[in-house]
Order: structure tokens, then C-alpha cells, then sequence
């Protein structure tokens, strides 16, 4: 058991929770503070007869991984900042065309080349808008790197059961902080390995016929099933069309089978929650700092609880709305101008009592930043 | 097999215009494939965007049909997952060498065993005619109201310098010698470009008045000449056709192989 306990930086855990979940190709670009993801499977991908690849640019890699991934690969890519705006054309396409991929954002300061070694967490709505047109998505984040290893492992699971890119939305503090990992033993998580067509040889195979519980069994390029996989509006056999209840249809499944499953989706933390007079939600480093004050308040005897979101998108309305609605006030932890607070305000039934506590300097929110903070919404001044 | 046991017939009638070169193209292709005898589960063609592209929607191949100048950074993709593929990806000549220029350079520097054809008739055909890499200067095009000053690109030099190990070029006109260099392109273990010079009278030939399909097809005939001929000794400005470079260096996913197998040992 010892030799599993490791003392590794997250990026390093973000690595481990992808080996483990069955990684095998990874196209990537250097980038700070994403980089040594890319640096260290690069020396472990071939050790177990997978591919790494430097492509020439972020737009490339994006691309390389979705069509390694036709061929039956698990596959992931990880970036930041500027390189997150260069994928985005290629995310649409794997949205459109369903295709399973990870991608990982170690966010940085934006906007532009930005604030490249420091901490930002200004990418949650890029992570769900970045790319043109509707679409959906998913979106997971972690606050320390034995949640990074699982939300990487369930991050391949999700992109397998959905057909869909996921996302993980990690940060600069959590990418490069090191921390004990204790890698779990094989077998001890639950791994989604890709839902294969059990359509035989040279019986007609429709790549985008769903099955009745809304699947879409996938056959690997090579195989015996051929088929055309376009970016395009496309009807069951993937060929393009412009018709109108076909591109109705398209956009609705793309839509419904993220939506439909909110709740299937959603992983939380809860913090010194019972009895919660407020209410601090937060997510990634943020979370720490807010779960760092509540323990320390709670000590002195004051209700302060955290709700820690793992699941950015699909955002999980009904847990907010649950957890704050016999808050006082609620107060959103987050290292930007308020992604985050729109949507619990949005999701509760009175918004102005959700008020924000961010920092946007660079630097990590402290537990102090946050007291401040509350004690202004609690009256007793600054 | 016949020509037409390759083509998914459910998905025609094609989209290209009366006169296009791009199914002559896509004839030429299919006889390569046929002849070369491989199989059609081991072929897999991947496209960008713009006429040529849709290429790949017509075969019946596993097909990709990708984004604008991204074909080759997908195929790369394929390929390197499964080598034991063949990867052919039909390209225009503004999604190759415009918006796809950093891919092609970067496909042929790695040399991946890809084969790039390059379908040129040095405009933008599916936005409707603005000029492209390709078309060079005093050319009129939607976005060239009063004529082109951008160079051209020469795609023969510009896949050399990249390091391409096969080279050439042919035309619509010339179908019997594009089947033959096909052949050898797919074939080649490397990365092979052949650019195929393809009549658009659509937009390219009505906008510069250089007559109706036939008239422009004809030209491809009478302004090139094959490599090492007296016509092109005779006269340096006819364009050049065949094989200008045909090399063997070190293929990306077979080097690549030897990688696996050096990880491997030192972790054992």
C-alpha cells in the first residue's frame, strides 16, 4: 500500500487519474501552467504502448485527439488560458459529432496571454460558451489532488457514457501545489469502457441512430462498420443535412442528453453544512480557502458551511437552491468577477442575498479575504 | 471491383457544379484505390472544408469530415493511433495552404505516412469565388474587385522545403498519369502531397474569362508539361507535371514505434 501514497503536484494527480481511467493517446502544446501534464505522459504513455504526440499548435492537438479517439482511444488533451480559446472550434466538433474526449484547462489570469503562472479561475463560462452555436457540456473541477484523480477518472467515464467532450476546469494553484495522492488500487473506482455497436459485419450500422435509452453505440474507424462523421447537422447515417426537422432533432439530443442527467452528473462536497446560517459556495483553490474559514468559525461556535462544486456544467441549480434556501446569506468563493455567483443566483429563489467574495489579483483567496467579506454582510463591520 | 462498388450512391447527386474537375478527381482516386487492390475497411479519408471536402462523403470508406484546415491534424490523429491505416485526406488549395498552411508544413516535416492531394483551382469555390493562396496575382476574384497582388504559393516547392518525401503533381486533364501517381502516393511510406491542378469555371473561369469547363480543362494540356520533357526545356514557363520528389527518410509513427519499445524496456 505504502508505494501508492505519492507526494505529487496536481497536474502530476491529474495524470495518474487519466492512466488509470485507461488514457492511451494525448496530443498536446506546451503551455504554462498546464505543461507538465503534457511533460510527463509524454514519458508514461509509451511505457504502457500508448501515444503521445506534440502537435504544432493547441487547434491541432485538439483535433489529433478527436481522431485518435474514432479509432477506440481514450484521449485527452490539456491546456490554458489562450490555448482554451485556440480548442474551442474543435470542442464544437467533437459536441457536434460525439465524439468522447477529455480536456484539460489549468486556468491562469486572463483575459489574452494574461497572468500565465498565476492563479485565475476566469474560465467557467468559456468553459461552457466558448465554442459558436448551442451545444452542452460537461465541466468538472477539484480542490485537492485526491479529488483531481477521481474527477479525471469520472471525467472519462462521463465523455464515454455521453459521447461528449468534458472538461476539467482546474487552476494554477491546484495544477502546481503538491500534496499526498493515495492512487487507488485497479478495480477500487469504476471505470466506463466505450459502448461498442453489437451490429454484426455487413448488417447496416447507423452511427447516429440513438438506442432506446438515448446511446449511441460507437464503432472504431477501421473496423467493419464505415461511416461518415461530419461537423455538419447530420441524420443517422452521418451524412450532412440541411433538413429542418433533422437539425431540429440534432441540437435537441445534443442539449437533452446533458440536461436530462443533471442530477446523474452533479458531484458535490459538503462542509460543516448542518445547520448553515451562511452559506459560502465555492469550487477549486477557492474551496479550499472557504473551507479553511468554516472549520475555523465553526470552532468558534458560528454557522458557516460550504457547498463545494465539482460539477461546473451541467450547473447544478436544484443542489444550490436545495442548500442555500434557509441561508441568511450566501456567499460565492471564486477567483473571478462572478461566473460562478450569476448562476446561484440564478438558481435561488432570492438572489440578493448571494453576494461574492473574489479576488482577481493573481493571488489565491485567503480565509481572511472571505471573513472580511462576510462580516460586512453579517453587520459587524470591517 | 467496378469504380461504383466505392461510391455510397445513396448520397448522390453530388453537390460539385457541371464542369467541376473535383469528379475527375474523385474518378481518379477510386482507380488508384482499385488497382492498388486495398481494402475498403483500411481506408480512411479525411477532409476539411470547402468543395473538395466533401469528397469524403461520397466513398465508402470510414470518413471524416472535418473543419476548415484542420484534415490534416485530425488524420494525424488517426494515423498515429492506428498505423496499419491508410490516410488519404483530399484537400483545396485554400483550405490547405491558407487556413491549413501550419498543419501541412508540420505534416510534411514530421513525415507521417499521410497522402495530402491538394485539389487546386485557385479560388474559394463554396463561398463563392474570393481569391485563395493559390490563385497568384491579376487575378479577379469576389474579394480581388480590381485584381490580386498576393504571391502564390508554389505547392511543389513548398512541400519539398517542408520535408515531404513524395512530391508531384498532375491535372484534371492529365486523369491516366493522376491514377499512376496516386498510386505511387499511397503507396509511399511517408508523407506524400500531390497537388492536382482542378478547373472551377464556376467562379475561377467565368470571373477571369477563361472559358466555359472544356476550354479550361483543354488549358491544363497546352500550360504544363511533364518533368524532363522538350516542351518544358523548349519553355521554362509551362508548369511542370510528375514526380519531383519521391525519397525515403524516417516514417513519424514507425519512429515513433521504436519510442514505445525504448519506454518500455526501462520500465521493466
Amino acid at each position: 500500500m505504502a508505494h501508492r501514497i505519492r507526494f505529487v503536484q496536481g497536474n502530476e494527480a491529474c495524470v495518474e487519474g487519466a492512466l488509470y481511467a485507461g488514457l492511451s493517446f494525448f496530443a498536446g502544446y506546451p503551455i504554462t501552467p498546464s505543461t507538465e501534464i503534457a511533460e510527463l505522459l509524454a514519458e508514461r504513455l509509451p511505457a504502457r504502448g500508448g501515444k503521445f504526440i506534440q502537435m504544432e499548435d493547441e487547434i491541432a492537438s485538439m483535433c489529433a485527439i478527436i481522431g485518435a479517439s474514432l479509432t477506440g482511444r481514450k484521449v485527452m488533451t490539456a491546456t490554458s488560458g489562450p490555448g482554451f480559446s485556440l480548442k474551442q472550434e474543435a470542442i464544437g466538433y467533437a459536441c457536434m459529432a460525439e465524439i468522447p474526449c477529455v480536456i484539460v484547462n489549468v486556468q491562469r489570469g486572463g483575459p489574452s496571454t494574461g497572468n500565465p503562472t498565476h492563479v485565475g479561475q476566469g474560465d467557467v463560462n468559456q468553459a461552457r460558451w466558448g465554442t459558436h452555436g448551442d451545444h452542452n457540456i460537461i465541466a468538472l473541477t477539484a480542490s485537492n489532488h485526491q479529488d483531481v484523480f477521481a474527477v479525471t477518472v469520472d471525467a472519462f467515464n462521463l465523455a464515454e457514457t455521453y459521447r461528449t467532450p468534458v472538461i476539467l476546469l482546474f487552476d494554477e494553484i491546484v495544477g502546481h501545489m503538491r500534496e499526498r495522492l493515495i492512487v487507488p488500487e485497479p478495480g477500487e473506482l469504476d471505470l466506463v469502457q466505450r459502448l461498442h455497436t453489437s451490429v454484426p459485419k455487413d448488417v447496416d450500422y447507423y452511427p447516429y441512430l440513438p438506442r432506446e435509452d438515448g446511446r449511441l453505440p460507437m464503432s472504431d474507424f477501421g473496423g467493419e462498420h464505415r461511416y461518415n462523421v461530419t461537423g455538419l447537422y447530420h441524420d443517422m447515417w452521418g451524412f450532412p443535412s440541411s433538413n429542418p426537422k433533422i437539425v431540429s432533432g440534432l441540437l435537441r439530443h445534443l442539449i437533452d442528453k446533458i440536461d436530462n442527467r443533471v442530477h446523474a452528473i452533479t458531484r458535490h462536497k459538503e462542509h460543516y453544512l448542518d445547520g448553515a446560517e451562511y452559506v459560502l459556495v465555492s469550487y477549486g483553490a477557492s474551496a479550499r480557502s472557504a473551507i479553511h474559514l468554516a472549520k475555523e468559525r465553526r470552532s468558534k461556535g458560528e454557522k458557516i458551511g460550504v457547498v463545494e462544486l465539482q460539477t461546473l456544467w451541467p450547473f447544478p441549480s436544484g443542489l444550490i437552491r436545495e442548500k442555500c434556501q434557509d441561508a441568511k446569506a450566501v456567499l460565492v468563493v471564486e477567483m473571478n468577477m462572478g461566473q460562478v455567483l450569476a448562476q446561484v443566483r440564478a438558481a435561488v429563489a432570492d438572489p440578493e442575498r448571494v453576494f461574492l467574495a473574489n479576488r482577481v489579483d493573481g493571488q489565491l483567496i485567503a480565509p481572511a479575504d472571505i471573513k472580511q467579506i462576510l462580516r460586512v454582510i453579517q453587520g459587524r463591520g470591517i | 471491383m467496378a469504380v461504383h462498388d466505392y461510391i455510397r450512391q445513396r448520397f448522390f447527386p453530388h453537390l460539385w457544379c457541371p464542369g467541376c474537375g473535383h469528379g475527375i478527381v474523385l474518378n481518379n482516386l477510386l482507380h488508384a484505390v482499385d488497382d492498388l487492390q486495398l481494402g475498403k475497411n483500411d481506408i480512411v479519408i479525411t477532409s476539411g472544408i470547402g468543395c473538395s471536402a466533401r469528397i469524403s462523403g461520397y466513398v465508402d470508406f470510414h470518413t471524416l469530415h472535418t473543419l476548415h484546415g484542420r484534415a490534416l491534424a485530425f488524420a494525424t490523429g488517426v494515423k498515429l493511433s492506428r498505423p496499419e491505416l491508410t490516410l488519404i485526406v483530399p484537400m483545396g488549395d485554400g483550405d490547405a495552404l491558407a487556413i491549413g498552411g501550419n498543419h501541412f508544413i508540420h505534416a510534411a516535416r514530421r513525415n507521417i505516412d499521410l497522402t495530402a492531394i491538394v485539389m487546386n483551382n485557385k479560388i474559394y469555390g463554396m463561398t463563392g469565388g474570393q481569391f485563395s493562396p493559390l490563385s497568384g496575382t491579376d487575378v479577379l476574384a469576389t474579394t480581388a474587385p480590381y485584381r490580386t497582388i498576393d504571391n502564390s504559393f508554389d505547392v511543389v516547392e513548398l512541400a519539398r522545403a517542408a520535408g515531404a518525401t513524395f512530391v508531384a503533381r498532375s491535372t484534371a486533364y492529365h486523369a491516366v498519369e493522376t491514377i499512376e501517381i496516386l498510386k505511387k502516393a499511397i503507396t509511399h511510406k511517408g508523407f506524400s502531397v500531390v497537388e492536382i491542378l482542378s478547373q472551377c469555371p464556376t467562379y475561377y473561369g467565368r470571373k477571369n474569362k477563361e472559358g466555359e469547363a472544356a476550354e479550361m480543362i483543354g488549358h491544363y494540356d497546352t500550360m504544363t508539361a511533364k518533368i524532363g520533357s522538350k516542351a518544358l526545356e523548349e519553355n521554362p514557363s509551362l508548369i511542370a507535371r510528375g514526380i519531383f520528389v519521391d525519397i525515403e527518410r524516417p516514417e513519424y509513427c514507425e519512429a515513433y514505434d521504436t519510442i514505445i519499445s525504448q519506454a518500455m524496456r526501462r520500465t521493466q
